[in-house]
């Protein structure tokens, strides 16, 4: 399966917890609500401003911290179409992979600049940055995890399966 | 291949093999396993795979292999927090989980009380803290909702073998040092992420000699440095904690794992407890970590002892030992929420929640509390505050402007008295 995406670049840094993605204080009231506070408490104009199809480009250890895969979801509800990162915590990588959302471990990632354009390959893990007219290799998922991918998530791919 | 055959296998290894029904399997193998136990909270559990379960049929796999535990919500403070326990509730009871509760506490001391967490066992939990289990000589791991849901449907779910790493702690602690100062410790070392996708097992001889209690609180924060599980091999201390809790046929009935002693570790860290001093983790980052002689005289407002990773006994019983007969410092609250009802109770009939009481601490009633920013203790804007839980990042207990340090519960409870982070060696 061949599919691409592109958006503009969203720079953040290193061991981003998904408590910055889905804040405590308002996961109770429903995704509208705290998907309308995603990473506020970083960049306040984020979740005002990010633009569906638009992606993430993050260090270290992006999404440490607490399982709650209302993270991805605050992402997915706000258009984020991918999430680019040297490397993922473990439950957050999960999560996103569960849930149909597009993620490439690259450490050149650091390289990208906030507000580039970006084109990504995630099933080749191939990342092209338009701005910089920079192309960077990140991991390719085995193949396990790209069934799941394909099949849009964890749900589809249990659906065709049962 | 056949040199793999010879090689010593890790906790984490073996439990993975067991559970995946594969004679042997080695770190890096991704695996189909069944886990013993699948555990669901509050706000990940039930309310999110609940459409998605009736779009998979409606049925689950194991039921008697799922245990749901409503913590975080318990007792409300909203409307909305009320309506998420009558959900999940209402939901045990459509599904006929016969090992549900409520009101008794946070899930991963729940889960070690009512003995659902035994060595050997592949458990996985919607929080991230159910590594916590580990030191029962389990593999015990947080997983997505969506995981979950996988779990519940297909009673199996894809784990990667990892790595593990071996912490060694040689000698005794000092009185007034805790395990909480020793993962600190570690994870100082390691880093915010310098155990993702790992396993760590700890051993040596201050964590033999320490109680199944705080050996809990090891396990717990292993994954603040992205660790997949914490493991502590099942030793007579373990069996004695089990025995308390479960039939003797129960105990009899269960086949331990150990660590082959040729394991193969991807990395050693050995440790010298006795020259380990009190820790604090800064705020913003729980892996922050330094000796609490950099921050002493930090002024703080509130002194927090509670949550999966410093609310169970031992913890409460030092935390007494450290106010008994002072007073909490004037413009300083101290907050205990002890870990479960039974932690309660047996805090209540020892005399501990008295000496506390008499010092000035507010006692609230057991379950996870402010440690998420959830209820009974949040931190209003610019506020200090020590905790004995397991995360400080920011916002984690109130507002963002708030500042949380981490420390050991003598450590908060000393921060209390002097109304500014204190050494506790002084008070024991």
């Amino acid at each position: 399966m061949e599919f691409h995406l592109s958006g503009r670049a969203w720079k953040f840094g290193d061991d981003i917890d998904s408590g910055q993605m889905a804040i405590g204080q308002y996961t109770r009231q429903g995704v509208e609500v705290y998907s309308a506070h995603c990473l506020e408490n970083l960049r306040p104009e984020f979740p005002r401003e990010v633009a569906p199809g638009d992606i993430i480009v993050a260090g270290r250890n992006f999404g440490s911290g607490s399982s709650r895969e209302t993270a991805v979801l605050a992402l997915r509800h706000l258009g984020v179409g991918a999430v680019v990162a040297v490397f993922f915590s473990r439950l957050f990588f999960r999560n996103a992979i569960n849930l149909g959302l597009p993620v490439i471990e690259c450490a050149e990632a650091i390289h990208i600049d906030d507000g580039d354009q970006l084109e990504l390959h995630p099933v080749e893990g191939r990342i092209v940055d338009r701005t910089s007219n920079a192309a960077y290799q990140g991991l390719v998922l085995p193949s396990h995890l790209l069934e799941i991918i394909e099949a849009g998530g964890l749900v589809p791919f249990l659906e065709q399966r049962i | 291949m056949a040199w793999a055959m010879t090689t010593g296998k890790t906790l984490a290894e073996k439990v993975l093999a067991r559970h995946s029904g594969n004679g042997e399997v080695i770190a890096g193998d991704i695996v189909w396993a069944e886990p013993s136990v699948a555990m669901m909270d509050d706000p990940l559990g039930p309310k999110m795979v609940q459409s998605e379960l009736r779009r998979l049929g409606n049925r689950i796999k194991h039921p008697e292999r799922v245990v749901v535990i409503s913590d975080h919500c318990a007792p409300p403070s909203t409307i909305l927090q009320a309506d998420l326990l009558t959900l999940t509730r209402n939901w045990a009871k459509e599904y006929r989980i016969q090992r549900f509760h409520e009101y008794e506490g946070i899930c991963h001391q729940v889960m070690v009380e009512k003995g659902y967490v035994r060595p050997g066992d592949l458990v996985v939990g919607t929080d991230s803290h159910t590594v916590t289990g580990g030191a029962l000589g389990s593999f015990s791991t947080g997983i997505g909702s969506t995981e979950m849901l996988g779990v519940l449907v297909t009673g199996q779910m894809w784990f990667r073998v990892p790595e593990t790493v071996k912490v060694v702690w040689d000698g005794a602690l000092q009185d007034g040092v805790m395990a909480k100062d020793m993962i600190l410790q570690v994870l100082g070392d390691f880093g915010s992420a310098g155990l993702t996708y790992r396993a760590v097992e700890f051993g040596g001889q201050a964590v033999r000699e320490m109680p199944v209690d705080q050996r809990l609180c090891l396990s717990n924060m292993t994954v603040e440095g992205g660790a997949k599980a914490g493991l502590i091999a099942p030793d007579e201390k373990t069996f004695e904690y089990l025995s308390q809790r479960i039939s003797p046929e129960e105990l009899e009935s269960i086949e331990p794992l150990n660590a082959d002693p040729d394991a193969v570790y991807s990395q050693r860290k050995q440790y010298s407890a006795a020259a380990l001093a009190p820790m604090v983790a800064l705020p913003g980052n729980p892996a922050d970590a330094c000796a609490a002689t950099e921050v002493l005289g930090e002024r703080i407002d509130q002194a927090y002892i509670g949550s999966c990773a410093g609310g169970r006994l031992s913890d409460l019983a030092i935390v007494a030992r450290v106010v008994k007969g002072r007073r909490v410092a004037p413009g300083v609250r101290l907050i205990v929420c002890p870990a479960s009802r039974t932690v309660y109770q047996q805090a209540l009939s020892s005399g501990i929640l008295e000496t506390l009481y008499e010092s000035g601490a507010i006692i609230t009633a057991a379950g996870c509390g402010a440690c998420g920013g959830g209820h009974s203790g949040v931190l209003g804007a610019g506020e200090v505050c020590i905790s004995a839980t397991n995360r400080n990042f920011k916002g984690r207990m109130g507002d963002p402007s708030s500042q949380v340090f981490l420390a050991s519960p003598a450590s908060v409870a000393a921060a209390a008295v002097e109304g500014k982070i204190s050494d506790p060696r002084a008070y024991i």
